[in-house]
């Protein structure tokens, strides 16, 4: 029988008593995260950018916070507003962009785009771009690094997967199926629901039964549940850490609310006329990247001169990333046949060759 | 010669699943009901207790959840094997495995491949009404990135569940409930059959049959009334339907210079429409009359018996069409 859980006695100062580099980092990674979403939206109308571009700004410290409470052999998997997540996780700039302009230097060598960032060797299982269809993935991955551990190593379970999800994947048939699955099999993941307020132009109470308390779903599954202030990435450590920590212990799985909110549409098609301009305006000026920002100056001495230093660099390196970008060639139409499998029997045995099979053919002829 | 026995089709699946469990720890297999209540086909019966409850694992009625938990595994380097007590269930499920399994590796670019085999009875089980009885391989088949195979025999059912396994791709492997019970001669040593394979289950000069799965046994045994009225069919078991060997298709129609195509889905954008357009363009100047194709008919399955009898191929049927093409109407 699972135990009916209780929030978890929030751990206070943990951040607070981290080294100096580590909140620089999250400072870093929070601007670079910004900056980037600032130039993408660019890019998006120069049309450089394709498809949906979801932005992630406002959310900065919920990606930096929870990734930062992980370790690097752990699994993340997130939706299609993904970005942050592959920036904090640490993929590089360069490779992100240049998905999102469908080049062949692109972490999926432009065959994922916005939506779809993958990192294999940052552990980073995927943007997802069906609502709610990354959560039973993200149990399968909690499902074999036990597996791998205990059956496979005869040792101790020792990963934790985290799931990011949207509020509004809350109503999806797959994330419950995911939660009972997890409770069920006693797996060692996290779900971390990004609740923005708002899926779309649907506020989550227009949507969600139990919408000032979404951890009342977890509460049916047996799980673990607290909800947390994302908009400081201090206190999303702070709340974030020791659930990780004793799921990696247990094995049990957690849901944890982040609270946040996006300060840009949905995607870039969005004028967001569901809402208002003050409340925008209200969660602005609670901005997580001035709160931390405004922490190490006051306690860690950092100066006006290094702050504005650092934003600077990283003006330049985003500037750097799309010049990467755009430098890099689109993929070759050789790459519209290969990752389809996984051995190489060949595209589609079926009727019509493609054009360019023919032309290969005639080359060799 | 290696030693064979008369095994049921079932355990021919089991022996296959537990040879690669046994050869590979990363092999598991999960699904409703597979592990204490022994399958609900019996199917893993006794597996639970030679591998455990963590590599057979049962779950709730939640093939959504499952199905998905199954990439993620194999995302993350496991093999696992997921059983849908239905494939008519697997619709529920339809997200995952057709929009998450057979586009991960492309989307990734390359970085995550989806080595998984979702397995369970596909087609007409006899009476279970029109949501119960369906045919998933037309439908499915048009999703690049997947493999289809459907066993016509104990023999093959082991051979290719071995090598879907052990294949690196998400492969569909469609079982039959009526042939559950089906025995046949297995081999006590290994073997595995590859994957795009046919095989020529009866050879002949006048026609050429082509089928999968349970409705070739409808083949064989119009083949053999045929015969009776001088009609020499050859019967091809296309055994996988992606990838679909028509290389041995066809060699048999520039033979017998004519072809009926049996699938036991709906004529609509079906398997048997797909092998006709290929057999039309590349057969064209061989064929003495178009491709018949022999379907379930395109109503949803009913429940009487008589209505169900008539819906499905048929031996009967498939005789008409073998008369239609060789003009013994
Ligand atoms: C199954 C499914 N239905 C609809 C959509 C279209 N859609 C994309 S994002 C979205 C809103 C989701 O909101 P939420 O989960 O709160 O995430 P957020 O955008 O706030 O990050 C919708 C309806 C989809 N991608 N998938
Ligand atoms: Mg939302």
């Amino acid at each position: 029988m699972p135990t009916m859980a209780t929030p978890p006695a929030t751990q206070r100062n943990l951040a607070a008593n981290l080294p100096d580099q580590t909140l620089r980092k999250w400072l870093r990674d929070m601007l670079l995260i910004r900056e980037f979403e600032v130039r993408s939206m660019q890019a998006y109308q120069n049309r450089k950018i394709g498809g949906f571009l979801h932005i992630y700004i406002g959310q900065e410290a919920v990606a930096v916070g929870v990734i930062a409470a992980l370790g690097r052999d752990d699994p993340i998997i997130t939706a299609y507003r993904d970005h942050g997540h592959a920036l904090a996780r640490g993929m590089d700039p360069k490779h992100c962009m240049a998905e999102m302009f469908g080049r062949i230097g692109g972490c999926a060598k432009g065959k994922g785009g916005s939506m779809h960032m993958f990192d294999k060797t940052n552990q980073m299982f995927g943007g997802h771009g069906i609502v709610g269809a990354q959560c039973p993935l993200g149990v399968g991955l909690a499902f074999a690094t036990k597996y791998l551990d205990e059956v496979i190593n005869s040792g101790a379970s020792s990963r934790v997967t985290t799931c990011f999800l949207g509020d509004g994947a809350l109503n999806q048939g797959a994330f419950h199926e995911a939660m009972n699955l997890a409770g069920i099999l006693d797996l060692p993941i996290v779900f971390v629901c990004e609740n923005n307020g708002y899926s779309m132009g649907t506020s989550v109470d227009r949507g969600t039964t139990m919408a000032h308390q979404i951890t009342a779903k977890a509460l049916a599954y047996g799980i673990e549940h607290a909800s947390i202030d994302g908009m400081d990435v201090m206190t999303v450590y702070d709340g974030v850490k020791p659930v990780v920590d004793r799921c990696r212990e247990t094995s049990r799985p957690a849901f944890l609310e982040l609270r946040t909110y996006r300060y840009k549409g949905h995607s870039m098609s969005d004028p967001r006329k569901y809402r208002t301009k003050e409340q925008e305006q209200q969660y602005e000026a609670a901005d997580p990247i001035d709160r931390l920002a405004n922490f190490l100056m006051t306690q860690h001495n950092l100066a006006q001169k290094e702050y504005d230093a650092l934003v600077k660099e990283i003006r330049a390196q985003v500037r750097e990333a799309i010049k990467w970008a755009e430098a890099s060639p689109p993929p070759g139409s050789e790459e519209l046949y290969t990752d389809v499998y996984a051995d190489v029997w060949g595209p589609y045995l079926g009727t019509s060759q493609p054009p360019m099979l023919d032309e290969t053919q005639q080359d060799q002829a | 010669m290696s030693t064979t026995r008369l095994i049921e089709f079932r355990d021919a699946l089991r022996e296959g699943m537990s040879e690669e469990m046994r050869r590979d720890p990363s092999v598991f297999l999960m699904g409703e009901e597979v592990a204490q209540y022994q399958g609900a086909y019996k199917v893993s019966r006794g597996m639970l207790q030679e591998f455990g409850p963590q590599r057979v694992i049962d779950t709730p009625i939640s093939e959504s959840g499952f199905a998905g938990l199954g990439i993620g595994a194999a995302m993350m380097g496991l093999r696992p094997i997921i059983e849908f007590m239905s494939w008519s269930f697997s619709l529920v499920a339809a997200d995952q495995i057709l929009n998450n399994a057979p586009k991960m590796l492309y989307m990734s670019g390359g970085q995550f491949k989806v080595p998984i085999v979702y397995r369970g009875n596909n087609g007409a089980g006899g009476q279970l009404g029109s949501t119960h009885s369906w045919s998933v391989e037309s439908m499915y088949a048009n999703v690049p990135g997947l493999k289809i195979a459907i066993p016509f025999d104990p023999y093959d059912a082991k051979g290719l569940i071995k090598t879907a396994i052990r294949d690196d791709n998400p492969v569909f492997f469609l079982e039959s409930e009526r042939l559950l019970s089906v025995k046949g001669d297995v081999p006590e040593a290994e073997y595995l059959i590859p994957l795009g394979q046919a095989t020529v289950r009866r050879t002949g000069s006048d026609c050429t049959i082509v089928s999968f799965g349970r409705p070739l046994y409808f083949c064989m045994e119009a083949a053999e009334t045929l015969a009776s009225d001088g009609i020499d069919c050859e019967v091809i078991d296309g055994r996988t339907i992606r990838p679909l060997d028509i290389e041995t298709i066809v060699r048999s129609v520039c033979k017998t210079n004519c072809c009926v195509v049996v699938d036991q889905s709906w004529p609509f954008a079906s398997i048997a429409a797909e092998v006709a357009a290929q057999v039309h363009e590349r057969c064209f100047d061989d064929l003495d009359h178009h491709v018949v194709r022999v379907h379930s008919d395109d109503v949803p399955p009913a429940y009487a018996y008589n209505l169900e009898q008539e819906m499905l191929p048929n031996a009967r049927k498939i005789c008409e069409a073998v008369r239609t093409v060789t003009y013994n109407a």
